[in-house]
């Protein structure tokens, strides 16, 4: 009977209830906490358009050699993974993951009509737009618009960073931004706020006033939530001091903790690489390799790594040929990383670039974006794709 | 809200400037909008003076290049550029402050509100001092003045220059960026030009460079002298040519005027009153300063659905506060952070479309820290938030900052930060000299906002504290100013 007023007294979310209750009776929880052995989808953008030919190296096709003279890596410098393929010399944790099946490749991924633009790319991606169309709400947004009707806290998205991508945004909800759930809890838990949200409790306003106070209701009620699942279960794992290392680090804090969050959203950037591409590639790389490198092991150190699905991308590749000062332009198609224990395809999954039938110096694309958050949506996150892009999907293979 | 005159003049120093200054307040109880906006024109139309915070010996090393440079054809050696890009770190937080000072401060409110909507139009990011500061002058010289003018000094300017690797741009080898960019951004807009045009177009821009002084240059054995088509149009042109082929189009005046109403009148676009606009800022040939009198002079501005349907930009937010509430910063720099971490840095743009605004400007996050501002700054109070590292597209370049500030002395928590400022309240009280007591509240929440606030009075008694009229006006003062109206103008 204690046990029972005392979880009624708490004010934090249904996560202070549930240590309250033994294990046996977690697989009674409401449905909107996630059971162990969940699906989780963390989506990692490469910013400022990653040169995929310099990533997924095409090392037995001499176009690409003689296209690239000064900036072409040398097989022997690159890291195998087929006799037609290799990686980029920094990325020797992806490596260990393809060679143990961890590891998807997807090739001259994009669209229609491509644009070349980064504002303009960036956003037909986070949209999953056509690139005619000007959609204001993104992908994941809408997902959450889909899944979260009528719950009080949308952490079903959560971006690790300061600033909310377009792509958490959606039509009624939007996902919640936040560098780490302390401080997010800090900044939001003054009875001040609390106050002026009792008092505008149930006005009806015009824009953009009813904006902010809905946002501020959403950010209030799941900080707490997000808060306190953090403090359950950390990760007591080694992750390298860079911004991505963190990054993961709190993300892989929150996986362990059963939090009811789906999607997870970070960036890495800039890969803009109109000059000096190789040192800049070379320093993104190695970040990028060493904290993707630490998050694997330890989600698999904690018997999660079957549950994650992790997906790489970029708003554009870059031109077959470099350009005069040390770099490539904006391209067209470019390739995805896949990264998980639940893959049903592994390695390369479609063919490497034809880089002999090229659309004005720039590849043209195999698979349609939006078919890969189809898959995504609909096989992994168990979501109504068609809703949420507007559109059917022909989906892959790869889960 | 009741459309009060005193309303209509705050919403026109929202707008066409950052907000009232304390002591303007009481003026606008009677003065009318035009001869408000008469005082702006007047002010904002004389020559601004040049910002210049650049580092002494930075000059020095750049003076003596400069004469070695006109007799054999020297470049920075790498240990020289090393230290001009450190120094130019520096240097560029002093210039973003110079800068916000002269938009807390500037009578000439109308030129620096608009320069500041150039900033973000003609965003460019430079690791070099001079050509930052240059690039500044540029914007707020011409910003009342031409449109033409403005493009055509900002595309050959160093920082431009640099910024969109036109100075890469060769014969043999084109660099689309700029071309591309200037028509996307600076002039027609997406869908309005095709790739072809993009490509023709960075022929017509080879050649263009700019020397270590920040000069434009023009290298002829670099420049493609061959016929292009360009949006229609057959010659052999120069990039001259092209921007005056780009101002030809109506659009360029659709899309800059579209702009322009969003930025200042409402997120929310009339397209019959923007082509309106748009026509008229075209038959002028692009007559900035009549197209932003005709917008602050007309009824529709000053209709109930304009007023307080604007949020504030980081920048206003910042700049409004200090002007409402006269203060003294000790660690001025902190600033910087606040801006970065509300999602707008000057001088750093997110990506060359610059600054989306409108909502973009809140999310679960920024709205709380902008709410906690006016309490931070009151009471000394601690915050611990990291900015964002470096952006999207930001042409490769990382942002070379390590903001490692750290302030000492207030605060509880270890390593947090604080803005440790003194806020001059007598300044700040006088305009309520003549209001009695019993109506200093409501008369406060009629000078801050621009929108009635849900806010009840139960809730502003609660936190108000009762010892001294004094005491009455700070804590209204302060709650007022976190309240989500108060990030509306």
């Amino acid at each position: 009977m204690l046990i029972k007023r005392r979880a009624f007294l708490q004010t934090g979310g249904l996560a202070t209830a549930s240590l309250m209750l033994p294990k046996f009776l977690k697989a009674f929880e409401r449905s909107n906490l996630v059971p162990p052995g969940n699906k989780v989808l963390v989506v990692l953008q490469l910013s400022g358009g990653n040169d995929g030919l310099n990533t997924v190296i095409p090392v037995r096709n001499d176009i690409y050699y003689r296209s690239r003279p000064h900036l072409g890596i040398e097989k022997e410098k690159a890291l195998t993974i087929t006799d037609e393929a290799a990686l980029h010399p920094a990325l020797t944790g992806f490596r260990e993951l393809y060679e143990d099946g961890s590891l998807g490749i997807l090739n001259a991924v994009g669209y229609p009509n491509p644009d070349r633009s980064h504002f303009r790319s960036m956003d037909i991606w986070q949209t999953a737009s056509g690139s005619q169309e000007y959609v204001y709400t993104g992908w994941l947004g809408r997902y959450l618009d889909a899944q979260c009707a009528g719950c009080d806290k949308p952490t079903q998205a959560l971006e690790v960073d300061d600033v909310l991508s377009l792509a958490l945004k959606g039509n009624r909800i939007k996902g919640i931004a936040l560098k780490d759930p302390r401080r997010l809890y800090d900044s939001s838990h003054e009875q001040y706020f609390k106050d002026i949200l009792a008092d505008h409790a149930g006005k009806k306003d015009e824009e953009p006033v009813a904006y902010l106070y809905k946002t501020m209701a959403e950010t209030i009620s799941s900080a707490d939530y997000i808060f306190q699942q953090s403090k359950l279960r950390p990760t007591t794992a080694t992750y390298p001091d860079t911004e991505l290392g963190k990054n993961l680090k709190t993300i892989a804090s929150l996986i362990l903790s059963d939090i009811n969050t789906k999607v997870y959203y970070l960036s890495l950037g800039s890969f803009d690489t109109h000059v000096g591409q190789q040192g800049q590639q070379q320093r993104l790389f190695t970040e990028l390799n060493d904290a993707v490198k630490a998050f694997s092991t330890d989600l698999k150190a904690n018997n999660r790594f079957q549950d994650l699905l992790m997906m790489t991308f970029s708003e554009f590749g870059r031109r077959v040929a470099q350009n005069a000062s040390g770099g490539t332009d904006h391209g067209t198609a470019n390739n995805m990383f896949l990264i998980g224990g639940g893959l049903q395809q592994k390695g390369l999954i479609n063919p490497m670039p034809d880089l002999a039938n090229l659309e004005e110096g720039d590849l043209k694309y195999q698979v349609d974006f939006r078919n890969v958050y189809g898959t995504i949506l609909k096989k992994w996150l168990d979501a109504s794709d068609r809703e949420i892009l507007g559109r059917p999907a022909n989906y892959l293979q790869f889960v | 809200m009741i459309i009060t005159n005193q309303l209509k003049n705050q919403h026109l120093m929202w707008r066409a400037g950052f907000g009232p200054m304390a002591e303007d307040v009481n003026q606008f109880r009677h003065v009318s909008q035009k001869d408000l906006f008469k005082a702006l024109i007047k002010y904002s139309s004389l020559k601004p003076e040049y910002i210049d915070v650049a580092d002494n010996m930075l000059k020095g090393l750049m003076m003596g290049i400069g004469d070695t440079a006109r007799m054999q054809k020297k470049d920075l050696s790498g240990d020289q550029k090393k230290e001009l890009r450190k120094q130019s770190v520096q240097d560029i937080k002093s210039l973003n402050l110079s800068w916000l000072n002269e938009m807390v401060n500037s009578d000439a409110q109308l030129r620096e509100k608009i320069s500041l909507f150039w900033h973000g139009h003609f965003a460019s990011r430079n690791l070099n001092i001079f050509y930052a500061q240059l690039l500044l002058d540029t914007i707020r010289r011409n910003a009342l003045g031409n449109f033409g003018d403005l493009l055509r000094e900002v595309s050959k300017s160093a920082a431009m220059i640099n910024f969109l690797n036109n100075n890469q741009n060769k014969k043999d080898h084109p660099n689309e960026n700029f071309a591309r960019e200037v028509m996307e951004l600076f002039t027609m807009g997406r869908g309005h030009y095709t790739e072809t045009d993009v490509k023709e177009a960075a022929r017509a821009f080879t050649g263009w460079g700019a020397n270590l002084q920040g000069e434009f240059v023009f290298r002829k054995f670099q420049h493609d002298d061959g016929e292009k088509t360009i949006l229609g149009k057959t010659g052999n042109f120069d990039g001259d040519d092209v921007l005056d082929i780009l101002l030809q189009e109506k659009q360029t005046a659709h899309f800059i005027t579209t702009k322009i109403y969003r930025y200042f009148v409402n997120d929310q676009p009339d397209e019959s009153r923007i082509s309106a606009l748009a026509d008229r800022f075209y038959q002028n040939h692009y007559d900035i300063k009549d197209l932003l009198e005709t917008i602050f002079t007309s009824d529709w501005f000053y209709a109930p659905n304009n007023i307080g349907a604007v949020i504030k930009s980081p920048v206003q937010l910042l700049a409004g506060i200090r002007r409402m509430l006269p203060m003294q910063i000790e660690n001025e720099e902190v600033q910087l952070l606040v801006q970065r971490l509300l999602g707008q840095l000057l001088f750093y743009p997110p990506n060359v479309a610059g600054w989306p605004g409108g909502t973009n400007w809140i999310d679960s996050s920024s709205l709380m820290f902008r709410m906690r501002i006016p309490q931070i700054i009151y009471a000394s109070d601690d915050f611990q938030m990291k900015p964002k590292d470096d952006d999207d597209q930001m042409m490769g370049m990382r942002d070379m900052e390590e903001t490692t500030t750290k302030f000492k002395g207030v605060g509880k928590i270890k390593g947090g930060q604080a803005i440790r400022a003194t806020i001059d309240w007598d300044k700040y009280s006088e305009q309520f000299d003549s209001v009695p007591e019993s109506s200093l509240q409501e008369e406060i929440g009629r000078v801050l906002l621009q929108t009635t606030p849900a806010l009840q009075t139960s809730t502003l008694q609660k936190y108000t504290d009762r010892s001294s009229r004094e005491s009455i006006l700070k804590t209204t003062t302060i709650q007022l100013m976190s309240t989500p109206e108060y990030q509306l103008c």
